[in-house]
């Protein structure tokens, strides 16, 4: 009874969220939103007695992935409204096709039919060994049955890294001030330690401060003027 | 566990893996010995897959057998030209960077895993990282708008094609319980009828792999593809990955669905139908020359799916023959391609050809036979290709493919027939001097399509061997 009621508790907010995840306005909200559902959807899988599913589900997908889409929801400035433009014009036609494509996949899944020994492996409730615990199953096919496709699976993130260090990493060693620790502690010496008495400012031992640049000024596009501005402060500003 | 069978795969992903490493080693200019660790690697791979014993591994996964020899040695040859005719092309182009090199290197991984795949999840992983690979060298010259148009056009479709492989993969799981080719062929024999569902999955598994072979009606990125790429990478593209795509095809309709034969036939044939005559026709109204080549390519797909749409053993064995024709010949055009540069820079229009014949007979003669051979006129290597799947299709009583293969080969003789005439009749200024490298390529495969007639008893052996194991 408890059982069936938190399911459906679950089930109707995991829905919400994901419906609220789509239609919200603010890109903000419907990540945070997002994240939500990704808690109830751990929720439902544990109540399915899948353990290690439920945990790796918060870890990975709201502990990085989601934080990810945070990240880039804020960084980059996306003008949603201006995406959505088209949308009425295009709702009718996406309509139609949504229909039709709705209307097979219910004439596939209407007439569906199993293969004779499959209707007996869906009766079968649990598939595998009760006696091994979720993570231990999980463990034997990814690392046991399925070695080689976990293998190839990390070849193809290998490449993926490669492909996106080749296409976007520039180096201008002309341009970029990179951090060189040789010369850092070589400059120890002209650094000086000065004891500054209490209630005194920097002002009553000689050291004028620094004025800092002015800040630059925003442009329209907000995310070009990230990146730059840092490197015009002057590397002396910190004794 | 019989791990030891997947060692070509395993010398190929290591040596990569190493070769990766020695690049990144912060040393003056490497490339030229990273492009020749790579090729070195390829032939490595290649001697053990001839003495690779055959079997399958991994339960089931992995699978070893003539066929995938055959289909593995032409991959192989088809990767280590393509990475011949780019060595001097990147150093030219100022992209002699040794990632070139190492992505080729995994894609052709991506490409003996997807000829050996026994298994749904196989096939898409070989499937992937070959696609992955493909879509970063596609947009090497990521300073080239061109280029990186192609890319970017090349993975938004790719990844189309990739998401229907996985919903008809779905669906077929879905039916047979098992992703296994040897499992789901047990399904499917042992089930009254043709499930409906069943066949929707199958046929967005083929609507998928048509993508990658660019069959009609999923070429639509083709010519673009080819055009905005660079050359040698189009000469990579219209080479290798097709064979590889073309291997799982033909396993895929072999062998898990065979007995649904009617099912897949009726995609196929009209696949093959649509990629002839669009091929034959697209062609005709083109300057550029990489965009004839893509519309070539379309053609050549129809006319080796011709092969497997008739859906016998002579078929599938002409398909395999058609293949390794059109490998080689497409790499000795693309060989004359990367050669076309005057005053540094790079042409690409049928018309800067002209005045070849005389400025340098060498290659204009080479560019005749291959795009003779193209043509599909006697004794040249095209003319056995086409005229095996022909035979197969008329064996079979598919006349229409027959004669709508013979009409589209007369067509495109047209545009074939108008290279040869702007080189010989047309006046125009030398090309520069052309690297040893696209010589021996040229030399290569120039001698192997003028007399392929000499010698077709071993290809045709090996190709009927192949056919036999595949059908088991």
């Amino acid at each position: 009874m408890i059982a069936a009621l938190a399911f459906y508790v679950f089930a109707a907010i995991l829905i919400a969220s994901a419906v609220m995840v789509v239609t919200s306005r603010n890109p903000v909200h419907s990540v945070l939103f997002l994240i939500l559902a990704f808690f109830n959807a751990a929720a439902l899988f544990l109540m399915a007695g899948a353990e290690f599913l439920a945990l790796i589900l918060v870890i990975v997908y709201v502990g990085a992935v989601a934080v990810l889409f945070l990240f880039i929801v804020m960084m980059l400035d996306i003008d949603f409204v201006q995406l959505r433009q088209g949308l009425q014009r295009y709702a009718p036609i996406g309509a139609v096709i949504g229909a039709i494509l709705f209307l097979e996949l219910l004439f596939v899944f209407g007439s569906w039919q199993f293969a004779p020994d499959v209707a007996m492996l869906r009766l079968n409730a649990v598939p595998i060994d009760p006696a091994l615990s979720n993570t231990e199953a999980l463990g034997r096919l990814v690392y046991t049955d399925y070695i080689l496709l976990f293998q190839i699976a990390g070849l193809i993130l290998l490449v993926a890294m490669i492909g996106a260090i080749v296409l976007t990493l520039r180096d201008k060693p002309a341009n970029s001030k990179r951090q060189d620790i040789a010369v850092q502690l070589a400059r120890a010496e002209a650094v000086a330690l000065t004891k500054v008495p209490a209630r005194t400012g920097l002002d009553k031992l000689g050291i004028v401060r620094r004025k800092l640049p002015e800040p630059p000024k925003p442009k329209k596009v907000a995310h070009e003027a990230h990146g730059h501005g840092h490197h015009d402060q002057e590397e002396g500003g910190h004794h | 566990m019989n791990w030891t069978l997947i060692l070509p795969e395993l010398v190929l992903a290591l040596g990569g893996l190493v070769i990766l490493a020695a690049g990144v080693l912060p040393r003056r200019d490497t490339s030229f010995a990273i492009n020749m660790a790579v090729l070195g690697t390829l032939l490595v791979t290649a001697v053990l897959v001839l003495s690779q014993p055959e079997g399958v591994a991994f339960l089931g996964q992995y699978v070893s057998d003539a066929f995938t020899k055959f289909m593995k040695l032409l991959v192989l040859a088809g990767a280590a030209l393509g990475l011949l005719l780019a060595m001097d092309w990147n150093v030219k182009e100022g992209l002699s960077r040794f990632e070139f090199p190492v992505l080729l290197l995994f894609s052709s991984l991506g490409m003996l895993i997807m000829v050996s795949a026994n298994d749904l999840i196989t096939l898409y992983l070989g499937l992937e990282l070959l696609s992955l690979s493909l879509y970063v060298i596609a947009a090497f010259n990521r300073d080239s708008e061109r280029s990186s148009e192609a890319g970017l056009k090349y993975f938004v479709l790719g990844a189309l094609a990739s998401g229907m492989l996985l919903y008809g993969s779905s669906l077929i799981y879905g039916f047979a319980g098992s992703t296994n080719f040897g499992r789901i062929a047990d399904a499917v024999g042992t089930t009254d009828g043709t499930p409906f569902g069943l066949v929707v999955g199958l046929v967005f598994v083929l609507a998928a792999l048509a993508f990658k072979i660019s069959a009609v009606p999923f070429h639509m990125w083709t010519p673009d593809v080819y055009e905005g790429a660079p050359t040698p990478v189009t000469a990579f593209f219209a080479t290798a990955p097709k064979v590889a795509a073309i291997a799982l095809l033909t396993r895929v309709a072999a062998g898990p669905f065979g007995e649904l034969v009617e099912q897949w036939q009726q995609v196929l044939i009209l696949a093959s139908l649509g990629s002839m005559i669009l091929g034959a026709l697209g062609a005709i109204g083109q300057r550029n020359i990489k965009r004839l080549m893509a519309y070539s390519s379309i053609g050549h797909i129809g006319y080796a799916l011709m092969g497997l749409a008739v859906a016998s053993e002579i078929g599938i064995r002409s398909l395999l023959l058609y293949m390794a024709i059109y490998v080689f010949t497409s790499v000795g055009t693309f060989a004359v391609l990367i050669a076309m540069r005057r005053n540094g820079r790079a042409l690409e229009g049928v018309e800067d050809l002209a005045g070849l014949g005389r400025t340098d007979p060498a290659m204009a003669l080479g560019m005749t036979v291959f795009m003779l051979s193209m043509a599909g006129i006697p004794p040249l290597a095209g003319f056995f290709g086409k005229l095996y799947v022909f035979l197969a299709a008329v064996q079979g009583g598919y006349w229409t493919l027959a004669v709508v293969g013979v009409l589209t080969s007369a067509i495109s003789a047209y545009y074939y027939l108008r290279v040869i005439k702007v080189m010989y009749f047309d006046a125009g200024t030398a090309l520069d001097p052309r690297p040893a490298s696209l010589s021996a390529v040229l030399a290569g495969t120039g001698l192997f399509t003028v007399f392929f007639f000499v010698f077709p008893a071993p290809f045709l052996a090996a190709a009927q061997a192949a056919v036999a194991a595949l059908l088991g």
